[in-house]
């Protein structure tokens, strides 16, 4: 680590979080770019979080135009339409942003990411989606593992009640006290594509049916080149046989995936704002914790539904990466 | 909601989101600098103004038809009564002291409006939820003590750096610049104290024209040398401990050099004094060694005789009085390095001085989410679900969020069970005084009481009282219980009231001759009055710090408005595994089953996943109390 010192200023400011997670921990936050793609209100809530924590840069990509609907669940949005007449998601959630700490740069980047070159990922020390198709996510992930320094990739999704999120963190080593020693850790992560992948009879026995519900509703969206998140109850028949299909090829028993479930996922498809709080701050969290090397990361999946109130970590990865 | 701050301005934000349309919001505090890294709705212009105004005016900016009413105010003022509380249909607490929350807690139980609790410290956080008669009331569990340490260990075998802190901060800093008449036990006579003449001067006092710096010196040799010796000269004390050694200014600062002490203070105003600035030391992290320690503490108290002399004499240790924490840093340090305690940087010394919460933006947006969901079942009167749900560091059964069922109510509480409490104490000699301020205000934190005993009222507190009661009452409270106009013996049973709260209870008075004055300083002992068990270091009232609990179940906000409370991880874990014990039992019979007529799981309730590789013995600490709860 380099011995920069924090500033006067940033000492004042971040006193707090400094003793939870440390100077050296502070230093390397102000120096870490986050790239953003998909401004919802969970994401809203990640973003707000991370400048707050004071990262080195927040880069924001959406180009849909503000719309009623965008602001249900994104307080980044300021109900006035002269403030966001005719501008993008991306432009009014960074002028918003930026307001909650000067010493972070909040930009927009323009276009679709999935044409973004591999070394456009370059830049960055973790990228997270939301959002996006199966095939975006898919991409972008695969992009940011073609290069050689480590780009942390995140994908989160919240219908209604409940919310999923996904880290790929690569080949991740870090250190932590235990004790009066420090012990070296390692932990292996498979991309998103290889844990989707996970033939569903090999998947530990408990697993979460929110993971088998989101996989149906995303495959869904795929077949059907649906956008993300416009499956709605009408579409129930055609979910309902899906899964039938992906069940019988995975030998899962379809009770797995509750019918009550996947009514509640495509009934109330907005975002519920409590669920953004929560899931925007888990994300938060761990993104914090990869970029400074402090505490143990997620591994790989994480969960949670308003209705039972569980929040929990699934470990979604095949036998080379299981944990 | 009462408290704007950390988790205040999330949950505003998120309730404003969810649809929430008529909030008030009672905060009694102003925005900080070191609010602002997780306070999101305040900006560095608005430091300095009402917390509760500037969430209100920030949330209205973006829903802007919602109607939010804030009150700068202390949630104890009596305007705050049953009756206001009765008007609203839940309340929210984003606290960060017992006391407020034992108050709101008795508010909520009198109106019978529903309260949904919550604190966070760092990355832990819990949310839980009270119904009158059905549910535990916060006051159910036993909360712990505030932290306090023996008079001895502080005064003379400190083994710890926060011991250090102690003397350095309510000893040292208190008897130099604080109330001289403050009783104070640190050794302030330059003679043997078992020859004391009245002769002896106290060598705290600064003697006409004496020289700043030789006074500096003078308290210096004093308290780090000439204590110490004294110290030693008791062999007994250190026959099993680590001798300490006398520390003189000459030996670590030889004179020519202090005088090149300090750039002048380039016409800086009072406030902005500061020991480092003028000794060019730039970063609080550094730990300084015994040298600097020692020109720290000489520089510091110059200052304060030659920049802020009006304040010596009513200063109380303050965490944002950059000076004061330079001057008790300094001190606690040369005094670790006399009994060998590891030395602590200027960051570290604050925070413990300070008893500073360390805090995060997103453990209190879970949180507030977490909040809001029980709120709205609260609304949708849902009876059947409500929960308790702990927010961990580490996941529990791959769980980082986990719900427990609430408890049914404790029917010993005395808060809302209204079981009699029993006090022992010498009713010839204990005044009523002791009584209320010991017992009535510190133990049952009644704010505002009445006490009687029969039809008599021995004494109470309030507006509009007449002349001659008002006389009676001062009376009553320098005399012995005894001795009051309706005598206060044995099988006595007072009968206590805030009628703020509209809390009452009874006391069994049982004459007791002699108390243990280490163990049982006050010279009373209550009990029913359910308290957790403290550090065994707990015997006088020598503390580091006011306030509260943090330790889970029943956790304190170490968030939020003030930043009051420290928090001891080893306490939480240790608190948390009665409570795993617990989830085990829950089963999901009560949640809605997610299975639909196709399932295979129709007719069987669905039981709580459990990883059977996982299971672990776990021993609840209270196994008696936890045997005796029910749930819902």
């Amino acid at each position: 680590m380099d011995g920069e010192e924090l500033t006067e200023q940033e000492t004042a400011l971040y006193d707090r979080q400094i003793r939870v997670w440390g100077a050296d921990a502070q230093r390397r936050l102000s120096k870490s770019h986050i790239l953003v793609c998909g401004m919802k209100g969970t994401v809203a809530e990640f973003c707000k979080n991370i400048v707050l924590a004071g990262v080195g840069s927040v880069t924001l990509v959406d180009d849909r135009i503000v719309a009623d609907e965008s602001l249900s669940a994104n307080f980044l949005i300021l109900p006035h339409e002269n403030h966001y007449n005719g501008k993008t998601l991306a432009e009014v959630c960074c002028d918003s942003l930026k307001e909650f700490n000067h010493m972070v740069h909040v930009a927009v980047e323009t276009g679709d990411i999935s044409t973004f070159g591999v070394e456009f990922f370059e830049k960055f020390d973790a990228v997270i989606i939301s959002c996006c198709s199966l095939g975006k996510k898919k991409l972008i992930n695969r992009k940011c593992r073609k290069l050689s320094k480590r780009v942390a990739f995140y994908t989160v999704e919240c219908r209604g009640s409940c919310g999923e999120m996904f880290v790929d963190l690569l080949d991740y080593k870090y250190s932590k006290k235990k004790l009066e020693e420090t012990i070296e850790c390692q932990i292996e992560y498979p991309s998103f594509e290889e844990a989707i992948s996970v033939p569903w009879r090999a998947l530990p026995r408990r697993v979460s049916k929110l993971y088998f519900a989101m996989r149906v509703i995303e495959q869904f969206e795929d077949v059907e080149g649906r956008n993300p998140g416009e499956t709605t109850i009408a579409d129930l028949p055609g979910v309902l046989k899906l899964r039938k299909e992906l069940c019988e090829t995975n030998s899962l028993d379809e009770s797995q995936i509750p019918d009550a479930l996947l009514e509640r996922l495509l009934t109330d498809t907005r975002e519920f704002p409590p669920v953004c709080a929560i899931i925007g701050g888990i994300l938060g969290q761990e993104v914090i914790k990869a970029i400074s090397g402090k505490g143990d990361p997620l591994k790989n999946f994480f969960f949670f539904d308003a209705m039972d109130g569980k929040g929990l970590i699934e470990d979604i990865s095949g036998p080379s990466t299981r944990s | 909601m009462v408290g704007a701050g950390g988790i205040g301005c999330e949950l505003l934000k998120t309730l404003a989101l969810s649809g929430f349309q008529d909030i008030h919001i009672i905060d009694m505090d102003t925005i900080e600098v070191s609010n602002l890294n997780r306070q999101f709705l305040f900006r560095q212009s608005h430091v300095g103004q009402s917390k509760a105004k500037v969430a209100r005016d920030a949330v209205l900016r973006f829903r802007p038809n919602i109607s939010i009413t804030p009150y700068h105010a202390n949630v104890k003022e009596s305007r705050f009564n049953v009756d206001f509380f009765k008007e609203f249909d839940v309340v929210l607490n984003g606290l960060d002291n017992l006391d407020a929350r034992r108050h709101v807690n008795r508010l909520c139980l009198a109106a019978g409006i529903p309260l949904v609790e919550s604190g966070t410290t760092g990355f832990l956080g819990q949310v839980t939820v009270h119904l009158k008669g059905k549910t535990e009331c916060y006051e159910c569990q036993p909360k712990p003590a505030p932290k306090t340490y023996p008079v001895c260990t502080i005064t003379s075998t400190p083994s710890k750096f926060v011991h250090c802190i102690v003397w350095a901060k309510d000893l040292l800093f208190a008897k130099l610049f604080g109330d001289k008449n403050q009783e104070n036990d640190l050794n302030v006579h330059s003679s043997d104290t078992a020859n004391s003449s009245e002769h002896s001067e106290d060598v705290f006092e600064c003697r006409k024209d004496e020289d700043i710096e030789r006074y500096g010196r003078r308290i210096y040799d004093h308290v780090f040398g000439h204590n110490i010796e004294v110290a030693l000269s008791n062999e007994e004390t250190w026959k099993n401990r680590n001798k300490p050694r006398p520390i003189y200014s000459k030996d670590v600062l030889p004179e020519e050099q202090t005088k090149e002490n300090g750039n002048e203070e380039k016409g800086c105003a009072a406030d902005d004094v500061s020991a480092m600035v003028s000794l060019s030391l730039k970063n609080p992290q550094d730990i300084w060694s015994l040298v600097e320690n020692s020109r720290v503490f000489l520089e510091a108290l110059r200052l304060f005789f030659l920049k802020r002399e009006k304040d010596i004499g009513n200063l109380t240790f303050d965490k944002d009085d950059q000076l004061a924490v330079e001057f008790v840093t300094a001190a606690a340090n040369i005094r670790a390095s006399s009994f060998g305690i590891p030395l602590h940087s200027l960051f570290e010394a604050k925070g413990i001085a300070g008893n500073i919460v360390h805090a995060v933006a997103t453990t209190n947006a879970i949180i507030a989410g977490l909040i809001v969901i029980e709120a709205i079942k609260v609304l949708q009167k849902d009876n059947n679900n409500y929960r308790m749900t702990y927010c961990l560091e580490h996941p529990s059964r791959k769980l980082l969020l986990m719900p427990v069922e609430p408890y049914e109510p404790n029917r010993s509480c005395y808060v809302c069970s209204e079981t009699p409490l029993s006090l022992e104490v010498n009713t010839q000699r204990c005044k009523l005084r002791d009584f209320v301020e010991k017992i009535i205000k510190a133990k049952l934190g009644m704010n505002f009481p009445l006490i009687m005993q029969g039809a008599s009222i021995l004494y109470e507190v309030g507006e509009d009282l007449e002349e001659d009661m008002v006389v009676i009452y001062a009376a009553n409270l320098e005399k012995a219980l005894s001795e009051l106009p309706s005598p206060v013996t044995s099988g006595s049973v007072l009968t206590v009231e805030d009628l703020q709260q509209e809390f009452s209870c009874s006391i069994n008075i049982k004459h007791r001759e002699e108390f243990d004055e280490e163990k049982e300083p006050d010279g009373m002992l209550l009990s029913g009055w359910v308290e957790a068990p403290v550090d065994k270091d707990n015997n006088k009232p020598i503390g580091n710090d006011e306030s509260t609990s943090n330790a889970l179940p029943s956790m304190e906000t170490l968030e939020g408005d003030k930043d009051d409370e420290i928090q001891e991880t080893s306490e939480v874990v240790e608190a948390f595994a009665g409570k795993k014990r617990k989830l085990s039992e829950v089963s999901e019979v009560t949640a809605p089953d997610p299975s639909g007529p196709s399932s295979i799981n129709q007719n069987k309730p669905e039981k709580l996943d459990i990883d059977d590789e996982d299971d672990e013995l776990i021993i609840s600490d209270d196994w008696e109390s936890f045997t005796k709860k029910k749930k819902l």
